[in-house]
């Protein structure tokens, strides 16, 4: 063992599983990687992505596995006895509670389907999920809703930060110059409403943007691709000027008239706005799970700044 | 099938474009590999968008069937490979995947492509037996138009194997071809809602509510018809698709002889 600190690979480099990334104390393995006496090893292949001395590897495909926090869009499977079963792009399937449902009093003996139907896709949080990948949504809270006409495809579910971009500049982007709205799930399914020849435009521009998702300066050549597609001038939305505590990809958010203003999942009090990469509150529904290493911040749509 | 897909896929047609930016009697684009297989006395490849599929021609030698002592014997079969399609399950053939066969099979057959009296070897005792396989790669759609230009270009391509002491040399070749004079491609036309598309997808497919597979001659001429779907075809409907069928045949049959060199 030495003092001494090595960096045996760059960031953004390809890394394979029993790869040594780097030596050193010094270095933090994040999720995709572990330390072995003073070595930090890749266990994944994946694009090694370094935030400071923390080392993660990304992954370039796979199956989404839930986690807590997430906005996904969820198709109904199943009708339970108090809740529905929701298919969610993942190994996993999840189920949205009857309180966790709908705000407005939900009566004993109440037919569920008057709230959702089989096969509806709905936009909702995962509130947890368990060590045995039991997962908990909620259709609670800013955004969360059924989704009514549209279109949903699938992206591949690693890409979806690139997808939303920083703070939903990508995003907002799009729907800006397409004028469809467009939800992304970090599930991987995307819900697109909007003119057909601009759905189909929304479609190719998530393609582009996937095959893409490695290029840097990637807002720059999608703001190309799209104004070449739409002939008018594009703007990219200054990630900076968009509400730090924007709901998930700054969709738009249609209030409903009869919803009170907004009341929380849990019965706490609403997120702390703002501070979304420092810790979170409210841990004590699910233990340090992560074990003692040091969870790398959860903003996904960050995990590739520009 | 969610019936707020197919609402919105109504919704788009009804504005004159697809799902995916087609128009209505657009095809996705169409690539043609010739002769990919090299123990198959014949076969194709052709990707049409996210369709692949491949075809492949065996021949033998057979007894004629006793109602036909002078004919060659032409047999189609498909199967739906579940690496096609997570729909897809392995088992005994399913009525989908005869119908395909059966489908291409009659265009062929009924358009007397196949010139099957010279197919003949000794009458009545020794006929060719030509064995046509169409397997998608990939599904998504179509199935019957895309196979059956994979069959008639494998057909096509196809060169007899040797003979000797009536038998079949295995992995020779000779440079005779099959006996082939007629050129009949199948083409599907659905209907959605009041809407009439060429090529569907998968999901277009599996919002259907009739659809009509017209195989067509060089000449314009049809050799073969299969309706499916629950919904009923008027007069008019029947007229319009067939004369998109007509158009896109020759449309079709274009690609195939540039591929085999004919054109």
């Amino acid at each position: 063992m030495s003092d001494e600190e090595k960096l045996f690979v760059q960031d953004k480099e390809v890394v394979v599983p029993g790869e040594v990334l780097a030596e050193g104390l010094s270095f933090l393995p994040g999720s995709g990687t572990y330390r072995l006496n003073d070595k930090i090893i890749a266990n994944r292949l994946g694009l090694l992505t370094m935030e400071g001395k923390v080392m993660k590897t990304v992954p370039m495909a796979g199956r989404y596995l839930p986690k807590r926090n997430d906005v996904v869009i969820g198709k109904v499977i199943d009708i339970l006895m108090s809740g529905w079963r929701l298919e969610i792009n993942s190994p996993y399937s999840a189920v949205l509670p009857l309180k966790d449902a709908s705000f407005s009093y939900i009566e004993k003996g109440d037919d569920l389907t008057r709230f959702f139907e089989l096969d509806d896709y709905m936009v909702c949080k995962i509130t947890n999920v368990t060590s045995q990948n039991l997962v908990d949504v909620s259709c609670k809270g800013p955004g969360l809703q059924k989704l009514k006409g549209g279109r949903i495809i699938e992206v591949n579910t690693h890409k979806v930060p690139r997808i939303i971009g920083k703070r939903g500049s990508m995003v907002s982007m799009i729907k800006n110059a397409t004028g469809c709205k467009v939800t992304v799930g970090q599930n991987g399914i995307v819900w697109i409403s909007g003119e057909p020849e601009m759905e189909v435009l929304v479609v190719n521009t998530l393609k582009y943007i996937e095959e893409r998702s490695h290029i840097q300066g990637l807002t720059e050549m999608v703001k190309e691709y799209l104004e070449k597609a739409t002939g008018k001038t594009v703007e990219v939305p200054d990630a900076d000027s968009l509400p730090e505590d924007a709901p998930e990809e700054g969709r738009e958010f249609q209030e409903d008239a009869d919803r009170p203003p907004r009341r929380d999942f849990h019965g706490g009090g609403p997120r702390s706005g703002g501070f979304r990469s420092g810790p979170r509150g409210g841990g004590f529904r699910s233990g340090p799970r992560g074990g003692p290493r040091g969870r790398p911040p959860r903003r996904d749509s960050r995990r590739f700044g520009e | 099938m969610n019936p707020a897909e197919k609402e919105h896929m109504i919704e788009a047609l009804n504005k004159g474009i697809r799902l995916d930016g087609r128009k209505k009697d657009e095809f996705r684009p169409i690539t043609i590999e010739v002769g990919t297989l090299s123990t198959a006395e014949g076969s194709a490849i052709v990707t049409c968008g996210e369709t692949k599929v491949v075809a492949g021609i065996k021949m033998d030698v057979a007894k004629p069937y006793p109602d036909s002592q002078e004919d060659g014997v032409m047999m189609f079969s498909s199967e739906m490979l579940p690496l096609s399609n997570p729909n897809f399950e392995m088992g005994p053939p399913k009525i989908e995947s005869i119908e395909v066969a059966r489908v291409i099979d009659r265009g062929i057959r009924e358009g007397h492509a196949m010139d099957t009296k010279k197919l003949c070897i000794t009458p009545g005792e020794l006929v060719w037996n030509v064995m046509v396989d169409v397997l998608p790669l990939n599904f998504d759609g179509n199935l019957i138009d895309i196979g059956g230009m994979a069959a008639l270009t494998a057909l096509y391509s196809a060169k007899m194997p040797k003979l000797e002491n009536d038998k079949v040399v295995p992995g020779t070749k000779t440079e005779e071809g099959i006996p082939l004079n007629a050129m009949p491609l199948p083409v599907t036309v659905i209907k959605i809602g009041d809407n009439l598309i060429v090529d569907p997808t998968e999901a277009e497919m599996q919002n259907l509510d009739a659809r009509l597979t017209i195989a067509v001659l060089e000449d314009g001429n049809l050799c073969a018809m299969q309706k499916g779907g629950n919904a009923s075809l008027t007069v008019k409907d029947l007229n319009e698709m067939l004369d998109l069928a007509i158009a896109k045949s020759q449309e079709l049959r274009q690609k195939v002889k540039a591929a085999l060199g004919m054109a």
